[in-house]
């Protein structure tokens, strides 16, 4: 007779299902998205509802870009004035467009921050099963906040 | 029969290729157009805009105007004499890529705007500058002046006083400049000689 024993049995299930997770998140391809830019505008109106005392915030004090997938940061100023935006200067109607090759921390100065400061970091792409569960970590983490 | 149809259908055929044709070959070449436009390793504006234009007191004896460099390329950095950090590795890693391109070089010029106007007089920034390349131009000027012209390009640069010493926090970019004098790109701090020989070569290539 065999004694079935729940704890266990369901201990070594979720052990499983945890192994079989994380060989789907080391191992499954991961999908290239159709364009490798990572785009932030300013919306027309940005510099009046400045003026007007409302407290904008476009870019994100760190931006995240990954090597392989999106390693193009694309700015474009479609307000009337032109902008400072990360490091460049854009007239209205004009946009940056920025690649990175390598990966590391891009410390930038950017007046658009109360900090003045604004990072992009560029991750390594994600060719080998652990980049590719940290990459599905922190997209995970990304969309959940 | 048949045989007129089967015409009628070729003309027709010819008739609805023409205009297709037409239009596979204009978006054919638009998709040229567009293939053609230079990858670079800077960062690219787009559409780009004319570089606005200044005139400094130049390190070399000479007033300093910006398009009287058209013609050739302009590499323009802002950064100051006394900077310990990324100053001399932009000027070392702009004379390496100058070296680089050999003799056409010679399109190439280095433009240093000082935000530091109370310790970078013309001398000064001309013997500094020489230590790196001696074709390297400087520009100096009023606080104003350099102000200003630090407002047309997006440049930053805050003192930070340091007990009886002081210091800049300045942008640390680049900005690549075409021989019609636009504005075309901007090479972040930390790029390889070999990042700008590949842009400049691509520029150089633009009549």
């Amino acid at each position: 007779m065999i004694r079935v024993r729940p704890l266990r049995t369901l201990l070594v299930l979720s052990g499983i299902a945890m192994l079989s997770i994380v060989a789907w998140a080391g191992f499954a391809p991961v999908e290239v998205p159709a364009s490798p830019e990572q785009l932030f505008e300013i919306p027309r109106g940005t510099w009046a509802r400045r003026m007007a005392g409302d407290k904008v915030e476009i870019l994100p004090n760190t931006i995240r870009l990954t090597l392989g997938m999106k390693n193009v940061l694309l700015l474009r100023n479609l307000d009337d004035v032109p902008q400072t935006f990360g490091p460049a200067l854009m007239m209205p109607g004009q946009s940056f467009r920025l690649p990175f090759e390598v990966a590391s921390d891009y410390e930038f100065a950017c007046s658009a921050h109360a900090s003045g400061q604004m990072t992009v970091i560029v991750e390594p792409n994600p060719d080998n099963p652990w980049r590719r569960i940290g990459w599905r970590v922190r997209e995970l983490l990304q969309t959940k906040t | 029969m048949n045989y007129s149809i089967t015409n009628a259908r070729r003309n027709r055929g010819c008739a609805v290729r023409g205009p297709a044709l037409a239009v596979l070959l204009l978006v054919s070449m638009c998709a040229m157009a567009t293939s053609d436009a230079p990858a670079l390793k800077a960062g690219i504006f787009d559409p780009p805009r004319q570089a606005p234009d200044f005139t400094l007191q130049g390190s070399n004896a000479t007033p300093l105007r910006l398009s009287s460099y058209q013609g050739k390329l302009v590499i323009l950095g802002f950064g100051f004499t006394s900077c310990a950090n990324v100053c001399p590795t932009t000027l070392a890693v702009l004379a390496a890529a100058r070296k680089k391109l050999g003799p056409a070089a010679a399109d190439v010029q280095v433009v240093y705007v000082t935000v530091d106007p109370e310790r970078d007089d013309a001398a000064r920034m001309k013997k500094y500058l020489a230590a790196f390349d001696p074709t390297f131009v400087g520009g100096t000027g009023t606080a104003e002046q350099l102000a200003a012209v630090r407002k047309n390009y997006g440049i930053q640069a805050e003192k930070k006083v340091y007990g009886n010493d002081y210091s800049y926090a300045h942008s640390s970019y680049t900005y690549l400049i075409d021989r019609k004098g636009t504005l075309r790109a901007l090479m972040p701090f930390g790029h390889s000689p070999d990042d700008y020989v590949h842009d400049l070569q691509l520029l150089l290539q633009e009549r």
